[in-house]
């Protein structure tokens, strides 16, 4: 009997939503205690800042450029390397419970697998999971969560918040008490929620498996992405109103909108609503209107369903100890990419590498069996490790093709084995606008340079400060004090950079 | 009106003639067009069954023999505008090129039904095609 595995994903959680991590608005003590008895990542980044190529990293272990679903609304095709196959062989019991998102969602014609396993049923593995039920954002759609919701509690579908508009655009639509978009007042029982069903439907399946069994549990919370809707009977945990503004927040709006001109063109134009260049904000919505009391709901409503999320791994990991396996489980906790929650006067996400899309939460409380000692790794670490840190916990080398290594255990693991930087890109294509940026993170500094599209020429770039600038506020790119360092950083993005697969994969949806 | 566009194209081993008695044959897009599972022509209207199981009207508004052009629009309220164009192109060395262009509004709908209409023409020509391989 080996160690068994649980992975925690969360979607677009912010670093500092943690109280491990400093947080202070979200309770967070079923985390914060794994962290405690384990390995707390201070400086893990995402390889895209969005859901699909990331999540695709996660399963493969590479590099977008490499697994090639190089924005949202690309497929990563049934056959794809997948580390659950990996453990599946070596005969684990897996299985991914929440959201997959590694094929689109919209999906008219139901041409993708995941959207028809609800339907139709899983006849054999997919991606190496033996079982699979999925869930997304809300009560619609083609996934277990909808269906079941559906058929027990049909009252609930439209209670959530309408995630798209009639354009089937983003929905700008503003709601909660101070009308933020995407705020929304959800009448649905705490128990029907999708976070309590995906902890339940975790439970069930463990539940399933026999004592002596080995598994890997890919748990996948849709929260705390937006829309920020969590059930009304829970809004109380949080007052809005004794929300601190997040420092990267500037409350004076020249001041906002002097960082944002020091800055790469198209983050002016989003704030002042001239560009959306992806689908991943809504087309409708201007940052530049939005109050500082709508950023304080944002972030109120997010940390409650950080705390619901929190409270649900809670019931896992008891069922967990209830099977007397908690010595053997590893637990890994991280999300797939991060969230504006005001800062620069944002929200959502896009084409923007800096420390709010791309600082993430990351925990690993190895097996209390292996008496390993807690530590917190503050070198640079990518969610393309996590597929070989499971192929290390399963005692299974990681296959070749693998980009990722095995995560350190410590900063001096990490300096032995030549963990100096993380790498992550973007691409996007959507109606004629096209972005993208490759980024480097190494010895303190953020790189980003941009290649040529709809808003660049190729010699636009930024360069951050983690030390002195903590918030990204001052682009150093063209600071010549800065240069011979700006050119070692960017030699070593481009030493690094994964040859981009081509031609590149088709775009089949939005998202 | 924010107009999507989103056109797609294959190069297919066989005689433009060949390539439209299956791409003009109206009733006939379920055999090539993946996520489609049932389609019914009445005059110059179609239903077709989505693998939602959900069903779409459809109104024909060019079915040009002499120019191998077809194209319909999707009447169901969520469009504001839809027009689908299929063309098959002569190469004149006995190939042809499909073309397959969806119009729409919301724009977004053009991304998901261009995303179809991609893997349709790959269909047509793995079937076209069966000993070339898929595209």
């Amino acid at each position: 009997m080996g160690r068994k595995i649980l992975f925690i994903t969360t979607d677009q959680q912010r670093y500092d939503t943690l109280g491990c991590n400093g947080g202070t608005v979200a309770r967070t003590p079923v985390i914060d205690g794994l962290a405690a008895g384990g390995r707390r990542y201070e400086r893990a980044h995402p390889q895209s800042v969005v859901c699909m190529p990331s999540r695709s990293t996660i399963i493969t272990g590479q590099h977008p450029s490499t697994h090639g679903v190089w924005m949202n609304g690309v497929a990563l095709p049934a056959d794809a390397p997948s580390v659950a196959e990996v453990l599946r062989e070596a005969g684990y019991r897996t299985a991914l419970i929440g959201k997959p998102h590694f094929e689109p969602f919209l999906d008219p014609f139901a041409r993708f697998a995941e959207n028809r396993f609800a339907r139709e049923g899983m006849p054999v593995p997919h991606r190496g999971f033996e079982h699979f039920e999925a869930a997304t954002h809300g009560g619609q759609g083609f996934l277990h969560y909808a269906r079941w919701l559906a058929a027990n509690h049909p009252e609930a579908v439209g209670m959530f918040y309408p995630v798209l508009d009639m354009a089937l655009e983003v929905n700008a639509m503003g709601g909660g008490q101070t009308g933020a978009p995407q705020a929304w007042d959800n009448a649905i029982p705490k128990e029907w929620y999708h976070t309590d069903w995906v902890a339940d439907r975790t439970i069930a399946w463990l539940d399933s498996l026999d004592a002596d069994d080995d598994w890997f549990c890919w748990m996948s919370f849709p929260d705390p992405h937006h829309p920020w809707d969590p059930p009304r009977s829970e809004i109380g945990r949080i007052d809005w109103r004794d929300v601190p503004l997040p420092a990267g927040y500037q409350e004076d709006g020249a001041a906002r909108e002097a960082v944002l001109d020091g800055k790469p063109r198209h983050w002016r134009a989003w704030y002042d609503g001239r560009l959306v260049s992806n689908y991943e904000a809504p087309l409708n919505w201007v940052p530049a209107q939005m109050t500082a009391d709508q950023v304080r709901e944002v972030n109120a409503l997010n940390a409650v369903e950080c705390e619901l999320i929190d409270e649900a791994l809670g019931r896992v990991m008891a069922a967990i100890a209830a099977r007397r396996w908690d010595d053997d489980v590893d637990v890994i906790f991280t999300t797939d990419h991060g969230e504006f929650q005001g800062d620069f006067g944002l929200l959502f996400k896009g084409p923007y590498h800096v420390d709010s899309l791309m600082r993430l939460p990351l925990i690993w409380r190895p097996a209390p069996s292996t008496a390993a000692s807690p530590a917190t790794i503050t070198r640079p670490v990518g969610l393309v490790d996590l597929a070989p840190t499971f192929c290390t916990i399963a005692g299974l080398s990681a296959p070749e093709w693998m980009e990722g290594h095995s995560l350190p255990v410590d900063d001096g693991d990490a300096d032995a084995r030549g963990f100096e930087r993380v790498l992550t890109e973007w691409d996007s294509a959507l109606f004629g606008v096209d972005v993208h940026l490759r980024t480097i993170t190494r010895d303190g500094w953020v790189c980003t340079a941009y290649l040529p599209g709809y808003s660049h020429d190729g010699t636009e770039g930024e360069l951050y400060s983690l030390v002195d600038d903590p918030l990204q506020q001052v682009n150093r790119w063209d600071d010549p004090a800065v240069a011979s360092l700006k050119s070692d950083l960017l030699a070593d993005l481009w030493d690094h950079q994964p040859v981009q697969q081509r031609p590149l994969r088709r775009i089949e949806s939005p998202v | 009106m924010t107009l999507g566009t989103v056109r797609h194209h294959v190069r297919i081993a066989r005689p433009a003639n060949e390539v439209w008695a299956r791409v003009g044959d109206a009733a006939a897009l379920h055999t090539w067009f993946p996520g489609i599972t049932d389609c019914h022509v009445e005059g110059t209207s179609r239903t077709i069954t989505l693998g939602t199981g959900m069903q779409m009207p459809e109104e024909i508004i060019t079915h040009d023999h002499l120019l191998r052009r077809f194209q319909y629009r999707i009447a169901t309220p969520i469009f504001q505008f839809h027009r689908g164009t299929i063309d098959v192109l002569d190469m004149g060395d006995g190939t042809s090129v499909v073309v397959y262009t969806t119009e729409a509004d919301p724009r977004t709908m053009a991304l998901a039904i261009g995303g179809g209409t991609a893997g349709a023409l790959d269909e047509l020509k793995r079937q076209l095609e069966p000993n070339e391989g898929a595209a």
